[in-house]
């Protein structure tokens, strides 16, 4: 490698360091503002869904733009918000973890992270498209999403972009940790984060392609004659729920799994104790995704499936609770008998375990059929995937911000604003998001506008806490903007406890890092 | 109970477990309701708070709720365990307290055991949940059926058994209530989008087999005291059934995102006795020969243009919207459109109602000649079209006809 | 560091991979047919026999079959059910006829689709003839009796007492007329 031409801490500038950056931290950079803009801009269309539940009556918006708030609110987060904040982390600290000088497709890693605004330029134009933006559910269930006036063709291809763009991520991923571990790295010595990466972009790789394949075929069922969801033309509407649910369980872990390994670097390292279980962390993870793939029908419960159908979905779905269960006990044998200190990614850790498990409870429930037919569709549902995914994945990674942020920057974030930053959000989100199960125990369907006046104070409630978490996030950009231009030096290894490559490099991580292989000693391997 | 044990967990979750799990249950119960009555300050104070779910009104709501509130106490008991003993590690295993770290970081013993009990719970678990679906998929042994079709936005019920056609729309109430910024208070009215114009009836202590289908695109029909939901699909029929135990009214509504009018078609259902219910089979029978022999009547251009509102405001309003200027894109405006002004689109606009097109739902099934004709009044009256036409119900009688 | 051939090979592979998956959402079309014939998820009934000479082996139980119709949307027909309910015996041929009107000023072309439920018993639901096999085409105002043969196999399951066979006409596609 030409690595003698360079000189190490020189990086390019200006604007086209970072079009043309084929630098993983660079990029990686790149995806986490991605991110964090994306989550402001999905997040103000949650504010508007909020104010608009404040009370009963319709005082802002049109049911149809609610809906299309709706839609457009639940792809912006998934696809726009976690997903390429999971990606940037992967992007930043995989090749640091493994010794790596950088991921092994460096020009695709630039071509996967600007595909994203495209893709996200397009999907949010169709909001001022004659007909409005999309407004039948993320899900795109048909018959209804083919009744998307301007927007349906844009809609479509946002998503193939967004996809192109995973499965790229992930194949550089993939290829990275196969390929560029610094020698004497076996994978089962790879800290957690790096694993559940390798089996996320699996996941990705085996789902993204069938949801691009599903929601091809609504494109020629809406413009090129064919019917495969069509009943008229032999097709069946339900086949499309399958098809997506196949791609959309394993979505739901390719959002959590990434979270778990964050969270299985945190605690020991706050713990001052090694990650309890390192062997079964693995197989948990792999066993998870492996379950993820023969459980998607537990999201229609209510199309009518034949008995033994019905029974085989519920089974695997509440099997799934083994694996999940020993990820937690895990993480709570590693902060046992542990010498703990509480900063700001600690916390966001410690919320993640109870916050997620609470998801995770809610999940056991909507997983059994008999039940689930009164759950399924109501907030209920809404307020078990937000713990999940809100308190769960975007709580994780909060907690790697503050984590990394250090390395990233070379300054300490200041502390106390970041504890100040916690509580708030884990407050406001509880209130946002608790009540939410009552509302939908007590009979309150999902995605609708407006609602009778029974849910009044619950909504009330629920909003409250939503304008609170909405507000308590600006405060992370603060902090991370204060961190990125000045504050206390970070040290080399920022955390005591903190294990794992990461900390031999200098913080701020110089542009180039292990352009030679690092020697491996014992305690550089541990977790 | 449920609340309390609720709060519990909201309360743990923000970190404050310390304190209460250690007070005695009183104390937590108090402390739970403080809370509840300072975060949640008082707003209407009448107004119920629905918590938990519904026990309902079948044998089999009851068994879903008592499943559901098993295994609510089954997890709310592993979290208070689970996370009592990392909140017992979180106070007690700090630097600050000068603990040093142990060095352990496996345990095959604990791994085996903390496999095997969560599988033993779900086993124990799955078992009355396996029992509960195999019964409640069971439709056979059924008195009457009852088919439930969803349309954009409303739901038409027959009566297989009976030649009996019901169409139940949001009452008009409720529509113009929330229409965007209507200024009206819906906390004036208890059902505010819980009611319909033409509520189902069915008898008490029958088993009923309800078939759920769609016109359009896919809704949901649910019922919470009846204890399930299921969805309508176009093309294809469900099953599921209910035995009623308690005459009275329940509500329900559209479960499953279908467009714009969504969260504005309720389900109404009035269980009453058997003979009571035929008595009502019989009126409506009667009241459906008469809607069918509503041609020759002559109506005022006035009663014409009241009667014609009203049906405008039941059946259209949701997609023409009240001053009839549609929604640009996706719903046509009807306010000076060529088709309500211009005489030579006359039976256009009437066979247009009766067989509808594209998006535009076809109502000549569910609506008299004489509906037909006031609505097409006042369509080519209102929001400054004046025409003047007046079209009576022969009219439109003579329209289904004229193919 | 970290060889480019290796490297290559991993990339081509999970590329390879993808376009598998891709795939494998397509073939999940006519796996899900396979599927629902096996199962009767959805309740269509795929049955088609031939009705032979041969003695038949006929029960003795009596099952009520319920016919039901409705017209999709955006079709100007009407339809109906000329008997509600038919009691049959399994094993044993029926005919069952609708009559279908077309309201509209014009030929229109539609396409009637079947579902039976419970879901089970759609396996056991058998025709030799119906007019769901084809298009139908009426013309302007046209009325027609349209008639299905059918028979429920002596097999159907015992819990099983009414089956609901439910016909939707669409509009057909114009490729297919």
């Amino acid at each position: 490698m030409s690595t003698l031409a360079h000189d190490h801490d020189h990086a390019p500038s200006g604007i086209k360091r970072w079009i043309f950056s084929t630098n993983h931290k660079d990029i990686g950079t790149l995806y986490l503002i991605f991110a964090l803009t994306m989550f402001f801009v999905g997040g103000a269309m949650a504010m508007i869904i909020r104010a608009e539940l404040f009370q009963p009556g319709l005082q802002f918006v049109d049911p149809q733009f609610y809906n299309s708030m709706v839609t457009v609110h639940a792809l912006i987060m998934i696809f726009g918000a976690v997903m390429p904040a999971g990606v940037g982390l992967a992007n930043w600290m995989i090749p640091l973890m493994i010794g790596a000088p950088d991921m092994a497709l460096p020009r695709m890693n630039n071509m996967s992270f600007w595909i994203l605004p495209f893709g996200f330029a397009l999907l949010i134009s169709t909001l001022f498209m004659e007909g409005g933006g999309p407004a039948g559910g993320w899900t795109m269930y048909p018959p209804l999403v083919l009744q998307t006036g301007q927007a349906f063709p844009f809609l479509i291809f946002a998503i193939h972009f967004l996809g192109i763009s995973s499965i790229m991520g992930a194949i550089n991923i993939i290829a990275t940790v196969f390929n560029m571990r610094a020698p004497g790295m076996s994978l089962m010595q790879m800290p957690l984060f790096v694993w559940t990466w390798v089996i996320t972009s699996f996941l990705l790789i085996a789902s993204l392609p069938v949801l691009a394949g599903a929601v091809t075929m609504l494109l020629t069922d809406k413009y090129f004659g064919t019917s495969f969801f069509d009943a008229a033309g032999g097709g069946d509407p339900v086949m499309f729920q399958h098809i997506f649910w196949f791609f959309g369980h394993p979505e739901v872990y390719i959002l959590a799994l990434p979270a778990f390994g964050i969270i299985s670097q945190v605690i020991p390292a706050f713990a001052r104790k090694p990650l309890f279980g390192y062997a079964s962390m693995v197989y948990a993870t792999a066993s998870i995704a492996i379950l993820s793939f023969v459980v998607w029908a537990h999201h229609m419960f209510t199309v009518g499936m034949p008995l033994k159908g019905e029974l085989f979905f519920m089974y695997a779905t509440m099997l799934i609770a083994v694996p999940t269960g020993v990820k937690v006990f895990n993480w709570m044998a590693t902060m046992w008998r542990g010498s703990m200190t509480f900063e700001t990614p600690m916390l966001f850790a410690i919320a993640f375990v109870i916050l997620f498990t609470i998801g995770g409870f809610s999940g056991l429930m909507l997983g059994m059929t008999p039940v689930d037919f009164q759950y399924h569709d109501t907030y209920f549902v809404v307020a078990h995937f937000h713990y999940v995914l809100l308190t769960g994945a975007i709580f994780a990674l909060m907690s790697a911000a503050y984590y990394w942020l250090p390395k990233w920057t070379g300054y300490m974030y200041d502390e106390k604003l970041g504890k100040i930053h916690f509580w708030l959000s884990t407050i406001s989100a509880n209130v946002l998001f608790f009540p939410q199960h009552f509302l939908g125990l007590a009979g309150m369907p999902r995605r609708i506008p407006d609602y009778n006046i029974q849910f009044a104070d619950f909504n009330m409630v629920s909003s409250i806490g939503g304008f609170a978490y909405g507000l308590s996030q600006l405060l992370f950009v603060y902090i991370v903007i204060k961190c990125a231009l000045g504050g206390k030096k970070a040290k080399d290894r920022v955390w005591e406890g903190a294990k794992g490559l990461e900390w031999y490099v200098p913080s701020p991580a110089p542009h180039h890092t292990f352009e030679t292989p690092p020697k491996l000693t014992k305690e550089m391997l541990e977790h | 109970m449920n609340f309390s044990t609720t709060l519990d967990t909201i309360t743990q979750a923000s970190g404050h477990t310390s304190k209460i799990t250690k007070g005695n249950k009183k104390l937590k119960t108090l402390f739970s309701k403080l809370i509840a009555a300072f975060i949640l300050f008082p707003l209407t104070v009448f107004a119920e708070w629905g918590l938990n779910m519904t026990q309902g009104v079948t044998q089999i709501s009851q068994r879903v709720y008592d499943l559901h509130m098993v295994t609510l106490w089954v997890v709310t008991v592993i979290g208070v365990v689970v996370f009592g003993i990392m909140f017992w590690s979180i106070i007690h295993h700090r630097k600050s307290k000068g603990v040093k770290a142990a060095k352990f970081s496996h345990s095959t013993t604990v791994e085996i055991i903390w496999t095997a009990i969560p599988l033993a719970i779900i086993i124990a678990l799955a078992v009355p949940a396996t029992k509960l679906l195999i019964d409640m998929e069971d439709t056979s042994g059924s008195q009457i059926t009852v088919k439930a079709t969803g349309y954009q936005w409303k739901w038409k019920y027959d009566y297989l058994d009976e030649d009996l056609t019901i169409y139940s729309v949001l009452d008009s109430k409720s529509t113009e209530v929330s229409q965007l910024k209507s200024g009206l208070n819906p906390m004036e009215s208890e059902n505010y989008l819980l009611d319909v114009d033409e509520p189902i009836v069915l008898p008490t202590n029958t088993k009923i087999r309800i078939l759920t289908t769609a016109q359009d695109v896919i809704h949901a029909w649910w019922v919470p005291d009846l204890g399930w939901k299921r969805d309508a699909i176009p093309g294809f029929i469900n099953d599921n059934w209910a035995v009623i135990d308690k005459p009275g009214t329940y509500r329900g509504q559209c479960a499953e995102i279908c467009g714009k009018g969504h969260g504005y078609m309720p389900i109404v259902v009035k269980a009453v006795p058997m003979d009571e219910y035929k008595m009502w089979v019989a009126e409506k029978k009667q009241a459906a020969e008469d809607m069918k022999n509503t041609a020759d009547m002559v109506l005022t251009m006035e009663e014409l243009m009241t009667k014609g509102e009203a049906v405008y405001k039941a059946q259209c309003l949701a997609c023409h919207q009240a001053n009839g200027q549609g929604v640009p894109g996706v719903f046509p405006a009807l306010a000076g459109s060529a088709i309500a002004i211009e005489p030579a689109n006359r039976l256009g606009h009437i066979h247009r109602i009766i067989y509808g097109k594209n998006l535009m739902p076809a109502f000549g099934e569910q609506l008299s000649d004489v509906d037909i004709a006031a609505v097409t009044t006042y369509e080519r009256n209102a929001w400054g079209n004046d025409t003047g036409d007046i079209v009576q119900a022969k009219e439109v009688s003579e329209a289904r006809d004229k193919k | 560091m970290g060889d480019k051939t290796k490297i290559k090979k991993t990339t081509i592979m999970l590329f390879f991979i993808t376009l598998l998956m891709f795939g494998f959402g397509y073939a999940m079309v006519p796996l899900y047919d396979v599927f629902c014939q096996i199962t009767g998820l959805n309740g269509k009934t795929v049955n088609v026999v031939t009705e032979t000479n041969e003695k038949r082996i006929v029960s003795d139980r009596i099952v009520r079959v319920q016919f039901d119709s409705n017209v999709n949307g955006d079709l100007p027909w009407r339809m109906k059910a000329k008997q509600v309910i038919m009691n049959v015996q399994p094993g044993k041929f029926y005919e069952a006829t609708y009559t279908v009107e077309n309201m509209y000023n014009g030929d229109v072309v539609g396409q009637a689709i079947p579902s039976v439920m419970p879901g089970e018993a759609s396996l056991y639901f058998k025709k030799s003839e119906c007019f769901c096999f084809v298009n139908q085409l009426l013309a302007a105002g046209e009325t027609k009796e349209m008639v299905v043969r059918f028979e429920v196999d002596k097999d159907l399951p015992e819990d099983v007492d009414l089956l609901t066979l439910s016909y939707t006409f669409f509009r057909a596609k114009p490729d297919n007329s």
